[in-house]
């Protein structure tokens, strides 16, 4: 029987709701008829694994070094298969700076960007760039973490005077920060499986306008709409545009791609990739999967079976 | 590092449908549920700080967020001969259901621990309850319908915002300065509810100690609070929680005593001076208030735990319970101590915080630039964690503050908690700096901290005019 380690928890802020999605997992990789052990990743994580031997690990960690290359470096280092992408792409994913270049590279539409690490403000005067970048990027402008998930740290800076704070803010999570040029429109979400995109998935949040932490782990705070209610052309554009991303940063195994469908415009913006994406009662990956006729337990025994 | 103790079967063994884990959850019955959601829970808040809270609880982490007494200084052998005696002498009656509204002998407690307050009750008129929270439970259960509008403090205590939201109250908020929730504001608030035709159905406050900010309300200003719900008919939940834990100063009388509980509910809980594990708290008020959150507490859990309701009347009786206050009393009061002086030490001018009296807080506010809940996700790379001010209001207040507690760790983890906390701060107040080409201040204070700290500049929660006025000393500094 394959034995299947599923790394979860860890220290990342984003570590509750790794260990939902680590306890589904489980639970469906239990009812698959795996040999299962749930790993809360800490100092012991390469004793551990050693002791263990699995022949898979299924990485349902989300954030700081997991979801950025570290535990899969660790564990191409220990010679171990693990699910979702390898190092780089995960390199590629997590940092959304990275992500916006290649996808800017490779012709695929994201929105005008700046970013910047502490750095560039404190040594180099960067300071005195933000009128000219306000200017080029137009109010609102969102202000964000380059390495952080679960929209932690996003804020919107109205006018110039929201900027500094909101830039403050943003290097509470990590060294560099990107500024944006806010998209207004309806949030979609295309997954991945394989190479395949999945059916879009429309996050309508209730109540509040933007679909942040809270609307996107509370059960009822969200309304999902799978397939999104779209033209056949925007559908199809969109999973194309999602099928160009994860070439571009070179996915394996499964990844969602957050879209916009500017309101303006009508037409489809790539704002981030995600290499795990969530697998939590409302998260968008299982969702997709069983628009597609796939339920939860297939899903994961696909993740698993396409682990390398 | 934990290996989850999950499934025993043989390897390729069929499951029995018995030992079958949770049922798969597809997002079709994920509809199911939500709906199936009352309206209620729509509105039932939990948020990200709930998640990073979460961290704050690793051992590797100081945390000056909870809001824990140090239980650690109870004398085992005291536990072990008082479970004893309850074991021996009644152990069918504590192994057994008892009456909604509470043991005899623990009223009788209960009417002690006010006493001490100078507070004069009737144990007979005594509602016993699962912990000071289930009164705040139950009296939203009893005079809240949808809508219905409660005043409370602001900040106010973060662990009623919940019960408030799942009753659906519109919760106003009233400014506290040092001498506790700004009366006159109230007044223009009530006023205005007249105009509009609303009346709130009641007044939440913690006068003494207040959690989260420690400001304790004036004697004047229970007067006249007392003054203004006796004019109105209004009712006035007052949350007491730390009013025996005072550590200088003179004590105040409790706002049910001064207006003699016509319209005052009163809130204690053993908690604070004893233990949160005992989960035992009380009501006092109106008859006709209590009567119905008598009959709310029936359906909620028929009766709180004879065994520790027995516990702690067996420990009353051993006649230490005073002893054991006075000596938390000097624990906290020297934590206090540590952290104010360890504040002064590590922040700088442009950051104000409170000097409380007593209790187990003590409220700091930052520069209004600085986010408390995005600093905590920096301060918990460097161990330490806090609570963000957001989690005291329900109008998106507060983001600027923090609020510490200074009862749950020693002093030698305050005063490094507090420094990394200093650190951040720092870190955040440069960068903005940088980020504006202003250069705020960020040196220590260049005098030692004076050893009474001046109440005058601490006792204050956030004052613009100081705060001006300390920012213009900093610059021309």
């Amino acid at each position: 029987m394959t034995r299947v380690a599923v790394l979860k928890g860890g220290r990342s802020l984003e570590r509750q709701v790794s260990l939902k999605s680590g306890a589904r997992v489980q639970d469906a990789l239990d009812r698959l008829g795996y040999e299962v052990v749930g790993i809360d990743v800490g100092h012991d994580l390469v004793t551990r694994l050693r002791t263990l031997e699995p022949d898979v690990a299924f990485v349902a960690l989300h954030g700081r070094d997991g979801e950025d290359g570290t535990v899969q470096e660790l564990l191409e280092a220990l010679g171990i298969a693990y699910t979702g992408s390898g190092v780089s792409a995960c390199i590629r994913c997590s940092d959304k700076v990275i992500a916006k270049h290649h996808m800017r590279d490779a012709g695929i539409p994201t929105p005008d960007f700046f970013a910047f690490n502490e750095t560039a403000f404190k040594e180099l005067g960067a300071a005195d760039a933000l009128p000219a970048i306000e200017e080029r990027l137009s109010f609102p402008i969102v202000v964000k973490p380059a390495d952080q998930g679960s929209a932690l740290g996003i804020k919107f800076a109205a006018s110039a005077k929201d900027v500094p704070g909101a830039l403050v803010a943003a290097f509470s999570y990590g060294d560099k920060v990107l500024l944006e040029r806010r998209i207004d429109g309806r949030d979609l979400a295309v997954s991945v499986l394989d190479g395949e995109p999945l059916p879009v998935v429309e996050a309508v949040p209730l109540g509040d306008d933007f679909y942040d932490f809270e609307a996107r782990y509370e059960i009822g705070r969200t309304e999902f709409v799978c397939p999104a209610d779209l033209p056949a052309a925007l559908t199809a554009r969109a999973q194309e545009l999602a099928r160009e991303v994860w070439d571009a940063l070179g996915c394996r195994g499964f990844a969602r791609i957050d879209l916009m469908l500017c309101d303006e415009t009508g037409e489809l913006t790539v704002l981030e990739a995600n290499a795990i994406p969530g697998m939590t009662e409302t998260s968008l990956l299982p969702q997709a999967a069983e628009a597609a006729g796939m339920d939860f337990d297939a899903l994961i025994e696909r993740i698993v079976a396409l682990a390398t | 590092m934990t290996i989850d103790d999950r499934d025993a079967r043989a390897p390729g063994e069929p499951r029995l449908m018995t030992a079958a884990p949770g049922p798969r959850q597809t997002s079709r019955d994920l509809e199911r549920y939500t709906a199936l959601f009352a309206a209620r829970t729509k509105v039932m808040r939990s948020s990200a700080m709930r998640d990073l809270m979460a961290l704050t609880e690793r051992r590797d982490i100081i945390s000056l967020a909870g809001g824990l007494p140090d239980t650690s200084s109870f004398p085992a052998e005291s536990f072990a001969a008082i479970m004893g005696t309850v074991a021996v002498e009644s152990t069918a009656r504590s192994l057994q259901y008892g009456p909604t509204e509470g043991l005899s002998v623990l009223k009788r407690c209960i009417a002690e621990v006010m006493e001490e307050e100078g507070t004069t009750i009737d144990p007979d008129d005594v509602l016993v309850t699962t912990g000071g929270q289930q009164v705040i439970d139950l009296v939203c259960k009893t005079l809240i319908d949808p809508g219905d509008v409660i005043i409370a403090e602001a900040p106010t205590y973060p662990g009623a915002v919940p019960t408030f939201c799942s009753y659906q109250a519109e919760v106003i908020q009233i400014s506290l300065d040092e001498d506790g929730m700004r009366i006159d504001e109230l007044e223009q608030t009530l006023e205005r509810l007249d105009r509009e035709g609303r009346r709130p159905k009641f007044i939440y406050t913690v006068p003494t100690f207040q959690n989260p900010a420690g400001t304790t309300m004036s004697l004047a200003r229970r007067h006249r609070l007392v003054e203004v719900v006796r004019e109105r008919e209004l009712l006035l939940l007052e949350d007491n929680p730390y009013g025996l834990l005072r550590y200088e100063g003179d004590s105040l009388p409790t706002l049910y005593s001064l207006e003699g509980g016509d319209f005052v509910i009163y809130l204690g809980t053993f908690s604070k001076i004893l233990s949160p594990g005992v989960r035992l708290g009380w009501s006092v008020g109106p008859r006709p208030v209590l009567e119905k959150m008598n009959i709310g507490k029936q359906a909620s859990d028929l009766c709180s735990s004879s065994l520790t309701q027995l516990f702690v009347a067996a420990y009353f009786e051993s006649g230490r319970w005073q002893d054991y206050v006075g000596s938390l009393k000097e624990i906290y009061r020297r934590r206090r101590d540590v952290m104010l002086d360890s504040l002064a030490e590590c922040l700088g001018a442009e950051c104000s915080w409170t000097h409380p009296q007593g209790g187990l807080f003590i409220w700091v506010t930052l520069p209004d630039y600085i986010d408390t809940t995005d600093l905590l996700a920096l301060a918990l790379d460097e161990h330490v964690a806090f609570v963000p001010g957001r989690a005291a209001f329900l109008d998106g207040r507060g983001a600027s503050s923090m609020r510490l507690n200074f009862s749950g760790v020693g002093e030698a983890d305050i005063r490094e908690g507090v420094r990394r906390i200093g650190e951040v701060v720092r870190e955040q107040v440069q960068l903005y700096g940088t980020l504006t080409g202003t250069h705020p201040t960020v040196d220590v204070p260049a005098e030692p901290a004076p050893a009474e700290p001046d109440a005058a500049l601490a006792d204050v929660l956030h004052l613009p005019a100081l705060e001006r006025r300390r920012r213009a000393d900093a610059r021309e500094g």
